[in-house]
């Protein structure tokens, strides 16, 4: 197995174990000096292609300090305890106008991961996906 | 047998603050408010000793640090609320030195469901900071009772309360509205620690605001004008919408118009060459020429806006 812990690995820091307040404070202190916007997002569909997540509130711009997001955070994890939320940085500068940092800062307890899925097509070709035991059931109700 | 731990240096504690050069800054730049300036001095020693007793140990949590100044339009309440932001960050209360102003219209919104997210936005903008909330009062309107200000007031309290650490919260205005605001809102009344009352100006520090607003903009009243100016300013309280310092600001502003307008005809006669000092001085006749002096109201611009 590739992934020791056997959780979701996307965006950064994701191999690393959970960030604390603290330490997801300090990375926000980080975004808002270099002036990007911030907001929060949440999914229960960990698939890797699912890209865009569901967004919770307003981007956040003109933010002076750390503790605004925070809150937010902390109001998501309220109301989706058993979700998957991430921290989106972005960057409207010129040129750039795009994510510039996304971490998870809240996942569900368990995470049953992927399975390999094997589609015999023409010829006996094999094509392979995966896919996440999570999904089999309905959106809310995975975790 | 004094231990580390037990002694303070409050010397160094005072110095690494720069608390009194805010202060002394303070006394130089606002003219008046004497007692307001007791009460900031009063503050800043609280906060500073409050700092040390932190230190030690001996007090565990942070003071409620919410404020209310009232007082009446142009008395200088934002002025000192840019002022408390400063001496608060610099004492480390706040982690920014940054001032949110809003009104009733930043915070409450226009339909159900409009009014949380509002409040919240401005919230999360001034965390770190200073909510300066002005005619606070305006928020509660008892006569509708589906008004949507009370559940901005709700969420303010939670903010108040739980994130201490991260928001201070300012409340500005008239001292008798805010008093009927805070007599039915009891729970906002008990969370704030400092209240302080800002003064009216009387004539004489109105020139004096007058002179130094001049010197800020580079103009020289010469001593026509600042006897017109204190004749403006004793018929100018009479009148309605009276705004104390602003209102100088405004009739300095229109003392302007009328020089540049004398100056721009005295280039069009070639009547003589326009010297610098020309060019900054405001005469008499550019004060007299209000329309304070022939009895009517001067300027649309001072019917209240706080």
């Amino acid at each position: 197995m590739t992934n020791p812990n056997g959780i979701v690995t996307q965006g950064q820091f994701s191999f690393l174990p959970a960030l604390t307040d603290a330490q997801i404070t300090a990375q926000i202190k980080y975004a808002l000096g270099k002036g990007w916007a911030l907001s929060v997002e949440y999914t229960d569909d960990p698939h890797p292609r699912n890209t865009y997540w569901e967004m919770f509130g307003a981007p956040m711009f003109d933010l002076k300090d750390p503790a605004g997001i925070l809150m937010e955070i902390n109001n998501c994890r309220k109301t989706f305890p058993h979700h998957y939320i991430r921290v989106m940085a972005f960057s409207s500068v010129r040129g750039v106008e795009s994510p510039t940092m996304s971490y998870i800062v809240n996942r569900p307890k368990h995470e049953p991961g992927f399975g390999l899925v094997r589609q015999e097509t023409d010829g006996r070709n094999i094509r392979y996906t995966i896919h996440a035991y999570a999904t089999d059931k309905p959106e809310g109700e995975r975790y | 047998m004094a231990t580390k731990s037990d002694k303070i240096d409050m010397q160094a504690l005072l110095e690494a603050s720069h608390i009194n050069e805010v202060l002394d800054k303070l006394d130089q730049d606002l003219v008046g408010l004497v007692p307001v300036k007791q009460r900031m001095r009063e503050i800043a020693a609280y906060l500073l000793i409050t700092k040390a007793r932190l230190q030690l140990g001996i007090e565990a949590a942070k003071p409620s640090l919410h404020m209310c100044f009232t007082g009446n339009p142009g008395t200088g309440k934002t002025t000192v609320a840019l002022k408390m932001a400063d001496i608060l960050h610099r004492l480390g209360y706040i982690r920014q030195n940054h001032v949110v102003s809003v009104t009733r219209d930043d915070l409450v919104g226009q339909y159900i469901g409009h009014t949380a997210p509002k409040t919240k936005e401005v919230i999360k903008k001034a965390m770190g900071g200073v909510l300066f909330i002005d005619e606070a009062y305006y928020l509660y309107k008892p006569e509708n009772e589906r008004d949507y200000g009370q559940e901005s007031i709700e969420i303010l309290l939670q903010t108040m309360e739980n994130h201490r650490d991260d928001l201070v919260v300012i409340l500005a205005g008239y001292q008798d509205r805010m008093g009927t605001f805070f007599k039915s809102n009891p729970g906002m009344s008990s969370r704030i620690a400092h209240h302080i009352d800002f003064p009216d100006y009387d004539e004489n520090e109105l020139l004096e605001i007058a002179n130094m607003m001049s010197a800020d903009m580079h103009y020289n009243l010469d001593s026509g004008a600042e006897k017109a100016m204190q004749d403006y300013i004793l018929k100018r309280k009479q009148q309605p919408h009276f705004a104390n310092a602003r209102s100088i600001r405004n009739a300095l502003d229109r003392a302007r118009l009328r020089q540049a307008n004398r100056l721009f005809n005295d280039a069009i006669k070639h009547k003589k060459d326009t010297t610098a000092a020309d060019l900054s001085l405001i005469t008499a006749a550019d004060i007299r020429a209000s329309r304070v002096f022939s009895g009517g109201l001067d300027g649309e611009s001072d019917v209240k806006k706080t």
